[in-house]
């Protein structure tokens, strides 16, 4: 199809080569470093499913409160449960809690602030009052109340942090698109006929996605805070299931005589946000056409 | 000794030269005219003397304001000149004011930063100073927002802070290029009396060479980061001895190749016809009827508002097929909100706009798609019209899925190159990004995204006004060769009379939201009758006009 267009033209042979995506995005520092970090967690996070050094449900009196050592690197916590495999298992509970918060945030409150803005009028009124009725709870409080209604454990955690992501998603995107809609590009789309939800989809979401991804990332991060919040009044995982929260929780009243009990779930929260905000830099420069060609 | 004297100024911006070893002397009392075009680097010679270059300019030479060397004086020396010693007016008067303080304050501010007066005082000097610039304090208090004066009214102010404590020079930079002709004309007479009275030296940056020849003393003509010709300017303009002033002045003056009546064969007999005048046979291609359009006015109370702010007031024309008309006024006569109107992007309290003897609004889908396929857009800012991730092609391609049926792929990727082709831009430019463009170029996109479906109607919304000169120039010929060549008429939405003439056979002047005067281009420019279009003409800058004038004075 390439070949047969170029022959039709009549002022270049050159062919035209549109430089992809993923070339433009691994030139990117944050993009390789994000990646790699995400990655690394994510692996350990599946590697957990399958192998653990030792077995989170095993209490060994023997050993507990070992300090960090070749036997157990990062330490094991009062019930000599091993810190490392904790962390690997709890792995799976904080990202996936966190992630699929976000998804449901960023799935439901991204639809709706762009319809907010497209629509304006009652279609706003009515989206953006909604918001403020779900804004008016404090977030960690209400999620405690549903899943102390709905009863404690992983599912409802989602549920309850994801619903409080969504007026956050329509925000944000609400307030991205409605700076968009008077710029000239999207009226001349407008005078070429275009309807509402084809110019959202063609040009409004491209232009927001940078903002969305920064809060995306943003929400990722409380998404972590809120699980280990949840799960430290007992209403998140349940035990024996680690997570980084609860075993964050559960140390700090022995940072003193174990500081490894709280350094290293501390760290994995800290390793994980950082490299999903690089990724999501990394993500966003590339979509950036602007910062193309300073690679 | 001059006042500014600038010797050898070279400034680098990482490894590229942005000025090139430029010489430019001010004396007290006198106005000396830059002129470039965009990129030339004449606002970073402005930025320099200021020290204001931004982060990683690097600059050498010397630069000296009564015998002081500002190079090498440091930023506390250089915080007691700016807005003292030396004024700045910038282009745009929205961005220069902060909006969240009233005029007062900000004219104020800096006399009270540098002569350390109380606010009573500096208040008092600054009510005389705004009434020094035709803002009186009775009908403008010194309580006004910037946002309740008008563009003119701002850059007023803008002029109130550079000169409140009598500078000795005032740098402008494009002081007027955001104002209508008829504000222009206001700001620089009111420069002028400021120069006469302080024998203040002005440095008048413009890439308008008819406004610089107006208002300077002596002229230098930059290009690419050089001074490439200069003098006084009576001498430099009528010698014309340099090729790139000659050029530049060439552009400034640039009419089309002289257009051929179109390909309807009726339409040479219409010729001369005014252009709400009766057709025989003949489809008119737009019909606007009595079309009025009010913004409701602002609320006041729960209960009452201000009455509707009538935009559009019962407003009437036709347009033929082939034939182009302008539409001129004022900034804030309602011509913007009229082209809306006529794109169907806004809608009329009352009237009706009939294209192609159909009504826009309210037909099936078909029939709008039909009529939005005849009529595309152009619009004044040749960046921001396009989506900044999206490649020319997709950009260009965009108005095709109004084609019946849809085209594939293929067919849009040949229709998006033969577009690009027709503007002189070349099919190899389909996978570059609207920044990849120059200010021109991106022009030329504009058109050909809206020339692609092969429309009747072009709606320009000041196309050519954000363009340099000489691409407007370029510009404006191509606008005048698909008009030959395809057919298409335009409505052409501009301030600038120049750019009027140039490309369309009948006009339309708009005041207040009302047609004052219509007729063909050329009669109406050469006898205005409405006090409107008078003061429009008046106003206009042109350049063989200010050149006799400006030999007569240097004799």
């Amino acid at each position: 199809m390439r070949a047969a267009a170029a022959m039709t033209l009549p002022a270049s042979t050159a062919p035209v080569s549109y430089p992809g995506l993923l070339s433009r995005a691994l030139a990117s520092r944050s993009f390789v470093a994000g990646f790699i970090g995400t990655a690394l967690i994510a692996a350990m996070a599946l590697l957990s499913f399958f192998w653990t050094p030792y077995d989170v449900t095993q209490l060994v009196v023997a050993d507990r409160m070992q300090p960090p050592s070749a036997a157990h690197w990062f330490g094991t916590d009062q019930f000599g449960r091993d810190i490392l495999s904790m962390i690997m298992v709890g792995a799976r509970n904080s990202i996936a809690v966190a992630l699929v918060a976000v998804g449901i945030g960023m799935g439901i409150g991204v639809p709706l602030g762009c319809l907010a803005a497209a629509r304006g009028g009652l279609a706003d009124e009515v989206v953006m009052r909604f918001n403020d009725v779900v804004f008016a709870f404090p977030a960690l409080l209400s999620a405690v109340m549903i899943t102390a209604v709905f009863g404690p454990g992983a599912v409802n955690a989602i549920i309850a942090i994801g619903i409080f992501n969504i007026p956050v998603f329509a925000r944000v995107a609400r307030a991205g698109a409605l700076a968009l809609w008077p710029r000239e590009f999207i009226l001349a789309a407008r005078a070429a006929g275009k309807n509402r939800t084809q110019i959202t989809v063609e040009h409004i979401l491209p232009n927001i996605s940078t903002m969305l991804l920064v809060q995306g990332t943003i929400q990722f991060a409380l998404g972590i805070l809120a699980e280990a919040g949840l799960s430290y009044v007992g209403l998140g995982a349940q035990p024996p299931m680690p997570s980084w929260g609860r075993m964050l929780f559960d140390a700090q009243t022995r940072m003193i005589v174990a500081p490894w009990q709280a350094l290293f779930p501390g760290l994995a929260i800290v390793i994980t946000v950082l490299a999903l905000n690089l990724l999501g830099d990394g993500i966003a420069d590339a979509l950036d056409p602007k910062l193309r060609r300073r690679q | 000794m001059s006042l500014l004297e600038i010797e050898n100024l070279s400034v680098t911006i990482g490894d590229g030269p942005i000025l090139r070893g430029i010489d430019l002397s001010v004396q007290a009392g006198e106005t000396v005219g830059l002129v470039g075009e965009s990129g030339s680097g004449k606002s970073m010679a402005a930025l320099s003397v200021m020290r204001l270059l931004p982060e990683g300019a690097r600059a050498a030479g010397a630069i000296r304001f009564d015998g002081k060397d500002l190079l090498a004086a440091d930023e506390a020396a250089m915080v007691r000149l700016r807005g003292n010693a030396v004024g700045m007016v910038f282009q745009e008067p929205m961005t220069a004011l902060n909006p969240l303080k009233t005029i007062g304050e900000q004219v104020a501010e800096g006399i009270r930063w540098h002569t350390g007066a109380s606010r009573a005082v500096a208040e008092q000097r600054a009510a005389g100073m705004l009434d020094r610039v035709g803002l009186p304090p009775s009908r403008f208090p010194l309580s006004r927002y910037p946002h309740q004066l008008s563009g003119g009214q701002r850059q007023r102010v803008v002029i109130a802070i550079a000169c409140a404590l009598g500078p000795k020079l005032l740098i402008a930079d494009e002081p007027t290029t955001a104002l209508d002709v008829v504000l222009q004309a206001q700001i620089l007479d009111l420069l002028r009396e400021l120069v006469a009275e302080s024998r203040m030296g002005l440095l008048l940056i413009s890439h308008d060479l008819a406004v610089v020849t107006e208002m300077a003393d002596r002229i230098a003509i930059m290009r690419a980061g050089e001074i490439v010709d200069g003098g006084d300017t009576a001498v430099v303009l009528s010698a014309q001895s340099h090729p790139y002033t000659r050029q530049l002045a060439l552009a400034s003056t640039h009419v089309p190749a002289h257009r051929q009546p179109t390909a309807s064969v009726t339409a040479p007999a219409k010729r001369g016809l005014p252009p709400d005048g009766h057709s025989h046979g003949d489809t008119p291609l737009l019909e606007v009827t009595s079309l009025t359009r009010d913004y409701t006015g602002q609320r006041r109370s729960l209960f009452s508002r201000d009455p509707p702010i009538r935009a559009v007031d019962d407003v009437s024309f036709t347009m033929f097929p082939g034939r182009s008309t302008a539409l001129v006024g004022r900034s804030g006569c309602g011509k913007s909100t009229l082209a809306r109107l006529v794109l169907a992007l806004d809608t009329p309290t009352a009237g009706q706009i009939r294209f192609l003897g159909e009504p826009m609004t309210g037909g099936s889908d078909a029939t709008q798609k039909r009529l939005r396929r005849d009529m595309q857009v152009v619009f004044q800012d040749p960046y921001g019209s396009f989506n900044p991730r999206h490649r020319a092609e997709r950009l260009v391609a965009e108005p095709l899925h109004l084609l019946d049926p849809p085209p594939d792929a293929a067919t849009r990727r040949d229709m998006a190159a033969s577009a690009l082709h027709e503007v002189g831009l070349s099919a190899a430019d389909m996978g570059k990004y609207p920044h990849e463009f120059s200010g021109g170029q991106r022009q030329r996109l504009s058109i050909a995204r809206a020339i692609i479906t092969r429309p009747k109607l072009v709606v320009a919304d000041e196309a050519v006004s954000a363009l340099d000169v000489s691409i407007r120039a370029q510009v404006l010929d191509l606008f005048a060769e698909l008009n030959r060549r395809l057919g298409i008429a335009y409505l052409f939405i501009t301030h600038d009379l120049n750019v009027a003439q140039a490309i369309t056979d009948d006009v339309l002047v708009m005041h207040e939201g009302r047609i004052v005067e219509r007729g063909p281009t050329a009669a109406v420019f050469d006898n205005p009758r409405s006090e409107a279009a008078k003061a429009l003409v008046s106003a206009t800058p042109d350049l063989h006009r200010a050149i006799r004038r400006k030999l007569e004075e240097q004799g």
